[in-house]
């Protein structure tokens, strides 16, 4: 089971023009586990992601998936454990059909045309999706899009789910599906996003960023419900919250 | 400008669309191997970029008019030439099948005229020559303009060269030059501007970019270019040295070699079987004094032998027209209802 | 507003070409190859024929037709770029001035006989074009081009642009609309803010570029794509490749239209 802990300790990020997004940012996330990353905007919740996923190297300090330790040699291997969800689908998105698109991460693989095909169709199947996939990805809608980003990930069977901001730009339903389908997944799922409703549903914890650090960890239920903790790090109450309150005090 | 197929000879687009997939196939011999991953979406965006970008349009000081940028020599100097010539061909495939820009045997000339001589002439040979690592502004405006203007003028000789050796408009060839070749002038002045400008632009607020694209680009080595080049450019000088004397002393030398290549025309291979009927009819026009160029008082004999020409045969040609067309249209609407019956079972 | 057109027709043309009709099902080769032939033997002929070209319209009315286009689609476009045509042919009737024939006494010279053959020429290649794109989806007509052995990186490039016009097509209107709401006149619509606006839409793209590049590298990206095989010639793809080429080659070497006029005189 050890292959599916997250683990970073201590770890700093500079850009290249000097801005240090990441400063000492450590936790430890376990198989299984579904994780909200919240905070406020330039706060380093997309760099985190980044350095999670292996796309950036953090300048200091270590990050390691299982017993891997993210260097410029393991970095390969790490992509193919970790399923990332970019935030916008046009960049995810970049083949002429859903299926080749869902089709892609597999084929890089290695895998033969059949265990291919299995794999597209149970991905596709999974996000409701299947019936799309002859189709261009400029004809889907967002909330298509988004399902089918997801199954371009999942076809590569990754341990662990990484997402930036998968609900934006989605309406209700698609929303809701999302949430639906998310909840659905046994994947160790770490979720950056705004929408505090959506980690309240999706995720038992929540980390918040700060300044690129971590400024709290720990139950969704009870960190996103304090909202004196929220309103610090500029962020609300979730909206279902805000309602309850207000249902409350009327 | 765009080449159009109602302009072109099979011969002439023929021999361009040869050209072009030549130089496609060299330039896709080059970027296979050590080039950068990045190099893939990087082409595919920077070619929807282009498209993007022909179409803001700007008003051009003192003509009210409008414009917009072609985007050639961009790209030569954001990707280096063989890349370039890779994106432009398949921007012009693009505006060839959804816009019917120019059409699908242009589409060949269209490529060589607006592909090649930025990609190869303009960029490595004036811009590169001009600009170094850390030119000023007024450099890369300078050498901006100067290679734009020429792959222009280069490219708008072609289209009057092309359309000379088809055959098909009547315009003379010292007219179309001396229309074509001032107007791209002034578009070369102005898009050279508009380049100048986006490089510069881009330099100053990411200059991050301008040096990720260095890098890039010299992956692949421009080594051997030099020597092609030398070799296009001389051929260039040749051909064009040789055409102009053509034109101005000697129309008539221009009338027969006009007449040479039409007579026997190089079809390409799809048609072989067809070839020789092909070209006996196109013999027989070539006897007939098509492309002399009409003078006053000149009895033409037309030999009756080609029918669209005869007088008893052109009344039957236009009655017979008309049926033709209207059988064709009672084909189409037939096809339509079949079509709604089907739709509705 | 232009742009707007522009843009609209794009994706028009692009949805018709998703259609599924007996055209659209056919072989994306094929159609390439006998379009290609159409417009070879359209253009073959001498400068002065029109009637024998009139049966060529049988080929792009029936794409269109069988193929379920509507033809306003078609029409407005050749329409639309057919000022081209007519500002180049009509130099002809200018230089050419010789009678060439009198049908009904009415006499006819060979600029203007030239001139309508352009024109028909034109109708005939530019309407081939665009319904070649209408019947058969780009990225068919990408599969097609790699299985006729194009370059790879040239077919590849093709698939990725296509791919990315509507993304950063709609990124710039947004950029025009946003222009256009701010300049009066022509102020505003100069080239400077071109330069700006064109600036930050390049730079918009090359982040893309890259974007996409990292999520490429996310599935295992390795220098290499492949382009799948969709479509395998069936025997109606071959009966129709031949027939269309057969007809065609009647047309070019057999003047239709004459025999049904001297039969009509008779």
């Amino acid at each position: 089971m050890s292959h599916h802990i997250v683990e970073l300790k201590d770890a700093f990020f500079k850009y290249p023009d000097g801005t240090e997004a990441l400063k000492g940012v450590s936790f430890k996330i376990l198989h299984g586990e579904s994780v909200g990353i919240a905070g406020a905007n330039g706060m380093g919740k997309t760099t985190l992601l980044l350095n999670l996923s292996g796309h950036l190297i953090p300048t200091k300090g270590e990050v390691s998936i299982g017993e891997v330790t993210l260097c410029q040699k393991t970095r390969q291997e790490i992509r193919r454990k970790v399923g990332f969800v970019f935030q916008r689908t046009d960049d995810q998105l970049f083949m002429p059909t859903v299926y080749e698109d869902v089709a892609f991460g597999p084929v890089n693989l290695g895998l033969p045309e059949n265990k291919v095909n299995e794999r597209v169709k149970n991905a596709l199947e999974m996000v409701g999706c299947y019936h799309l996939k002859d189709r261009p990805p400029h004809r889907l809608s967002e909330g298509q899009k988004r399902a089918v980003a997801i199954a371009t990930v999942i076809a590569m069977e990754p341990d662990i789910l990484i997402m930036d901001e998968p609900a934006s730009n989605l309406d209700p339903r698609s929303r809701r599906q999302l949430i639906n389908l998310l909840n659905k997944f046994k994947h160790t799922k770490i979720i950056a996003s705004h929408d505090l409703d959506l980690i309240l549903d999706v995720c038992e914890r929540c980390i918040i960023i700060r300044d690129g650090k971590v400024f709290a960890d720990g139950p969704s239920d009870e960190i996103l419900l304090n909202e004196s903790l929220l309103e610090e790090n500029g962020l609300e109450l979730p909206l279902t919250r805000q309602l309850h309150n207000f249902k409350q005090s009327s | 400008m765009h080449m159009a197929d109602a302009l072109l000879s099979p011969a002439v687009g023929g021999t361009m669309w040869a050209g072009s997939l030549a130089t496609m196939i060299y330039c896709a011999k080059k970027l296979s191997g050590k080039i950068d991953e990045k190099m893939i979406p990087l082409m595919g965006v920077l070619g929807a970029f282009i498209f993007a970008g022909q179409m803001i349009n700007f008003t051009i000081p003192g003509t009210g008019s409008s414009g917009h940028i072609g985007g050639g020599m961009l790209l030569a100097i954001l990707l280096g030439p063989y890349a370039a010539f890779i994106v432009i061909a398949s921007v012009l495939v693009i505006q060839a099948l959804f816009f019917a820009d120019g059409g699908l045997l242009a589409l060949g000339a269209n490529i060589w005229n607006l592909g090649v001589y930025p990609a190869f002439i303009g960029y490595p040979l004036i811009y590169s020559a001009i600009v170094k690592k850390n030119s000023n502004s007024k450099a890369i405006t300078i050498a901006s303009i100067i290679s734009v203007i020429v792959s222009l003028q280069l490219g708008a000789l072609s289209v009057v060269l092309e359309t000379k050796f088809s055959g098909i408009t009547e315009l003379p060839f010292s007219t179309f030059l001396l229309m074509m070749q001032p107007i791209h002038l002034a578009i070369g002045l102005v898009e050279g501007i508009a380049t100048a400008g986006i490089i510069l632009y881009v330099r100053k607020i990411r200059p991050d970019i301008v040096d990720n694209l260095e890098v890039v680009k010299n992956t692949y080595s421009t080594g051997s270019l030099k020597k092609l080049l030398i070799v296009m450019s001389l051929l260039a000088i040749i051909t064009g040295g040789a055409l102009s004397w053509f034109a101005s002393t000697n129309p008539d030398g221009l009338e027969w070699s006009i007449e040479k290549i039409y007579g026997k025309p190089e079809v390409p291979e799809k048609i072989n079987p067809v070839t020789e009927n092909l070209s006996k009819l196109q013999e027989k026009t070539a006897i007939l004094p098509d492309y002399s160029f009409p003078s006053k008082g000149e009895e033409q004999e037309k030999s009756p032998s080609w029918p669209a020409v005869d007088t008893g045969t052109s009344v039957s040609g236009i009655i017979g027209g008309i049926m033709v067309l209207a059988l064709v249209i009672v084909f189409g609407m037939g096809i339509r209802i079949m079509n709604k019956n089907r739709a509705k079972t | 507003m232009k742009f707007d057109e522009e843009f609209f027709n794009l994706g028009y043309l692009d949805t018709l070409s998703y259609k599924d009709t007996f055209v659209h099902r056919l072989d994306p080769r094929i159609k390439i190859i006998v379009t290609f032939i159409f417009i070879l033997f359209v253009v073959s002929f001498n400068k002065y024929q029109i009637s024998a070209l009139l049966p060529f319209f049988l080929f792009p009315v029936f794409l269109l037709t069988a193929g379920n286009i509507p033809i306003k689609a078609i029409a407005k476009k050749v329409l639309f770029i057919s000022p081209f045509a007519v500002f180049i042919g009509i130099f002809n009737p200018l230089f050419d001035r010789q009678i060439l024939i009198t049908p009904f006494g009415i006499p006819v010279s060979g600029g203007w006989l030239s001139f309508f053959s352009i024109i028909i020429k034109f109708i005939l290649t530019v309407s081939s074009a665009l319904l070649l794109i209408a019947v058969t989806s780009f990225p068919g007509i990408c599969e097609a081009l790699s299985r006729m052995k194009m370059p790879k990186i040239f077919v590849i490039q093709l698939l990725f642009l296509y791919r990315y016009i509507f993304v950063l097509l709609d990124v710039a209107l947004r950029m025009v609309r946003a222009r256009d709401a701010r300049a009066f006149g022509n102020k505003g619509k100069d080239i400077k803010t071109f330069i700006r606006l064109v600036s930050v839409l390049l730079i918009k793209s090359i982040d893309r570029a890259e974007r996409v590049y990292q999520a490429m590298l996310a599935r295992g990206f390795n220098g290499e794509i492949k382009v799948m095989k969709k479509y395998k010639p069936r025997f109606a793809d071959i009966i129709f490749g031949i027939t269309s080429v057969l007809l065609f080659y009647i047309f070019r070497n057999y003047n239709i239209a004459n025999y049904f006029g001297e039969a009509i005189k008779r």
